[in-house]
């Protein structure tokens, strides 16, 4: 690979300069793959695609650093040369996925409430803010306490507060093996089992119910696996990889239905809510997927009773995403976009209006 | 902003507050003089005790409405200097919030109060087969506020992550007295994630008055087993054998000789006392998974040249060996009048080089160092030996200090891993970030206390106070105007 060629860092510090002088907002856009997710925005592209390439990786370090456009498939593949994982599992959703676009979309895959989230796996990262000053955050050692933490800030913050050029993350040893069972459960029985479960000091790693039946993956060393089987029972599912890779990259046969498809994160073992359509459970029941013709309102007012709050995942009103803030919250959080983001030309509106 | 009007301030906040409530003299204000890092010290101007949430949010509109600074304390266990109070400020103590809230045993969440101690919360869920992780060594007396506010680590949280890991939702009060909720119930909240920026914020950018931590089932199974090296390099590269094997110890801690015989001597943990560098290697989880690791463990240790390896013999054996561990710093302490504890944290492969420029710097200082670390997640704690009463020791103290800081920065690490900048290190924050970065944290702040009055000269230091500082760095030393951290 030649390096120099995959180092733009140099013309996206002068294009994002250039839009902050002339007040021009930008559209940063990664491989594509999570374009759907967020509010709609108007702006000059900046593709930070070209900018990639691995930085730096020692696996006993249990670090890896990468230029933001280097493609998720890449660092995988390289990670399980060496017998590690990126274990916020970070849903794809194309073939183009990057390593910023996962971090800046702030999602994570089936292992979360287990492994953790994709912020809790940022170590440090590089950004450019919206004067077009490349700036670092954080490191690539595990524990830094110099400095706001403003490189998990950027989890999430869909690219509204800095335009991600690198990222260092934890990296974490695959399981010696993995195992999927597989229990005929309804929604409230499911979600009232993984709830017993999770309390008690079990290898668990995933969690999904659908239509009637609950799998749940189980990791870590053979005898370690022997051992929970035999207190849980359950079916063993052939192929539970294939499973838990659909159920996160939205591949699964509950994801084809070309409808709006809302997302619902509450307390894991809230009782199933009350809304009427197609469901499926994953995260334990802490992360909701639903089709329904219910109005919005009705799912924001469901998700927030149970403790939560929902999001309009695909297709729908693109104006009105997620869930609406308090006010004194969003006016907070509008004064820290404008101290990263001054002309407000990064990723305008995508997360919320003025955001 | 306008100057500080105290005497109304005073008037005000004593009507705010119950009888009790507001600390005035001087006698009652000594015991807030300094927190963990005692060679730094100062009088508050004064120190409000509030009960409530409402007394909080008046306290701060008060002290903001008439430009007082406001200096957040919990336990006072810090050891930067975070909690040190400002001759002109307000202390606020959090000391009587310690209420636990809630406890939610099937979403695994404990809702506390900020003054309420870290080892309190797994206590109290106990009796739920669930506990708190974060540990660290103070966790008997250092509150969960305070843990927040420095993102505090402990022996364990190469497996289950820093306090930001272990936290779902805070409530804080603004500067303008506003109470707003981050984070939540659910495993992610909307928005920008504030809960996160919060985590090691240093009380700079608001009081926090409730935190919602997670919870884990408390493992069936843990084991520890100690192996002795001669060198250690050695014990480095062993401990990152051990991870680079695929195992994710629960805590890999090393100690060097002098600390392993500090310890030894302090609590008669069974360590080998000849061992030039001693790692702790704890394993946790279902029994069956714990026994199939300990055998991969015990070769990997053997491999890289352990002379002694060896499992705890029973769970008492095996809490024996922590105590040592645990108690490491005050049995340190024994050795010399006072010591200084260093937080910096480096990409682990350095750290023979990193041990072995300690160790000659050692010398030329004329200074002992012990060393105690979190060796998984490379984050040394060198104590520097020292007697304040020597003239001129603890300025070449804090010299090697900073020096042992600027290394860590030049090995691509950080000035500090758990323990914070406060006013300890604000000077080799000058050395880890740029002017760049500097100033986007001033930005940051502004965007939550545009008046600069929360814990103001703490953490990150002022573009002036760099140039100083890189004026006077070169002989290292102290500063000739210490009153340049209120700028
Ligand atoms: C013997 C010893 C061992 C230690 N071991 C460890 C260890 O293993 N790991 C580790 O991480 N630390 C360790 N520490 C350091 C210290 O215990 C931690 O930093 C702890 O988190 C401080 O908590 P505290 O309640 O004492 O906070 P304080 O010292 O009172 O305050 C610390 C900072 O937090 C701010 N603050 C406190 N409460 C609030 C609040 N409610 N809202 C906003 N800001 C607030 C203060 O302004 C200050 O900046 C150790 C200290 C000692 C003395």
């Amino acid at each position: 690979m030649n390096e120099a060629a995959h180092d733009k860092l140099d013309s996206l510090r002068d294009q994002v300069a250039q839009a902050f002088e002339a007040r021009r907002p930008l559209a940063v856009t990664g491989g594509g793959s999570k374009a759907f997710y967020g509010r709609p925005v108007e702006g000059e592209p900046l593709a930070v695609t070209g900018h990639r390439g691995i930085l730096d990786y020692e696996p006993s370090e249990l670090v890896l650093s990468a230029r933001a456009g280097t493609p998720l498939a890449d660092i995988e593949a390289l990670l399980a040369g060496h017998g590690q994982m990126l274990a916020f599992e970070p849903p794809h959703f194309g073939p183009g996925a990057t390593l910023g676009g996962a971090v800046a979309c702030g999602l994570s895959g089936p292992r979360r409430p287990w492994a953790g989230a994709v912020r809790d796996f940022v170590l440090g990262v590089s950004i450019l803010n919206g004067r077009g000053e490349p700036l670092s955050f954080g490191g690539r050692v595990m524990k830094n306490v110099a400095g706001y933490d403003l490189s998990r800030l950027m989890a999430g913050a869909l690219g509204t507060l800095g335009v991600l050029t690198a990222v260092s993350v934890k990296v974490l040893p695959r399981p010696e093996t993995e195992a999927t069972l597989v229990f005929e459960r309804d929604a409230a029985a499911a979600i009232e089992a993984c709830a017993r479960w999770s309390a008690r000091p079990l290898p668990l790693s995933a969690a999904c119910h659908h239509a009637g039946r609950l799998y749940l993956r189980l990791s870590g060393s053979e005898r370690g696996i022997r051992g929970a089987r035999e207190q849980l029972g359950g079916e063993a599912l052939n192929d539970g990889d294939a499973f838990w890779t659909s159920l996160r990259d939205h591949r699964h046969p509950f994801f084809d239905a070309g409808r709006p498809l809302w997302r619902l994160s509450v307390p894991p073992a809230s009782p199933p809510l009350a809304l009427a359509g197609d469901g499926l459970l994953d995260w334990g029941g802490g992360q909701r997927w639903l089709y329904t013709d219910a109005p919005a309102e009705q799912v924001r007012e469901a998700a927030r009773a149970a403790g939560g709050h929902a999001t309009r995942f695909r297709g729908g009103d693109r104006g009105d995403v997620f869930q609406p803030l308090p006010a004194p919250l969003l006016a907070l959080q509008r004064r820290l976009k404008q101290a990263l983001d001054p002309a407000g030309i990064l990723n305008p509106g995508r997360l919320y209006e003025g955001l | 902003m306008p100057a500080a009007d105290l005497r109304a301030c005073d008037a005000a906040l004593r009507r705010l507050l119950p009888a009790g409530g507001l600390l005035r003299e001087e006698a009652e204000l000594r015991p807030y003089e300094c927190d963990g890092l005692s060679a730094y010290r100062r009088l508050p101007w004064r120190v409000a005790l509030p009960e409530t949430v409402e007394q909080v949010q008046a306290v701060v509109r008060c002290c903001r409405d008439h430009g007082v600074p406001v200096v957040a304390r919990g336990a006072g266990t810090g050891l930067s200097g975070g909690a040190l109070p400002l001759e002109d400020g307000l202390l606020l103590s959090l000391a009587k919030f310690n209420r636990i809230l809630a406890i939610d045993p099937d979403n695994r969440l404990a809702t506390v109060e900020p003054g309420v101690r870290n080892l309190a919360v797994s206590e109290a869920v106990a009796g739920h087969g669930l506990y708190y992780a974060p540990d660290p060594s103070s966790q008997i007396a250092c509150s969960i506020g305070g843990n927040v506010a420095e993102n505090a680590g402990g022996v364990h949280c190469l497996k289950y992550g820093l306090t930001v890991n272990n936290v779902a939702a805070l409530k804080l009060v603004t500067l303008d007295g506003e109470l707003l909720t981050l984070g939540g119930r659910a495993l992610d909240a909307p928005g920008y994630d504030l809960a996160a920026l919060l985590n090691g914020s240093e009380g700079l950018l608001g009081i926090l008055v409730e935190v919602t931590v997670r919870l884990l089932p408390v493992p069936d199974y843990a084991q520890v087993v100690i192996a002795a090296f001669d060198d250690v390099q050695q014990a480095g590269d062993a401990v990152a054998a051990v991870l680079a094997a695929g195992i994710l110890p629960a805590g890999l801690e090393m100690m060097d000789t002098l600390a392993t015989r500090a310890a030894e001597d302090f609590v008669h943990a069974g360590y080998p006392a000849d061992a030039a560098a001693l790692v702790l290697c704890e394993l946790d989880g279902s029994r069956a998974e714990v026994e199939a690791q300990l055998e991969r463990v015990e070769a990997v240790l053997r491999e890289r040249g352990a002379t002694t390896v060896r499992r705890a013999r029973d769970e008492a054996d095996r809490l024996r060996l922590w105590a040592g561990r645990k108690a490491a710093f005050p049995a340190v302490g024994r050795l010399a009048p006072d010591y200084y504890c260093m937080d910096g944290t480096i990409p682990r492969h350095h750290l023979g080089r990193v041990l072995a420029t300690i160790a000659r710097w050692s010398e030329e200082y004329g200074l002992p160092v012990a060393n105690v670390f979190h060796a998984g997640d490379g984050n040394l704690h060198p104590l520097i030996l020292y007697d304040a009463n020597q003239p001129g020791e603890l300025e070449r103290t804090e010299a090697f200090g900073a020096r042992i800081l600027e290394l860590c920065v030049a090995c691509g690490g950080t000035i500090t891993g758990e323990h914070g900048v406060g006013v300890e290190k604000i000077d080799q924050m000058c050395a880890q970030f740029g002017a760049a970065e500097l100033e986007q944290f001033h930005a940051v702040k502004r965007a939550f206390d545009p008046q600069g009055l929360l814990n103001p000269g703490k953490a990150v230091p002022t573009l002036a106070r760099c140039a100083e500082y890189g004026r006077l760095h070169v002989h290292g030393g102290r500063l000739p105007h210490p009153e340049l951290e209120r700028f």
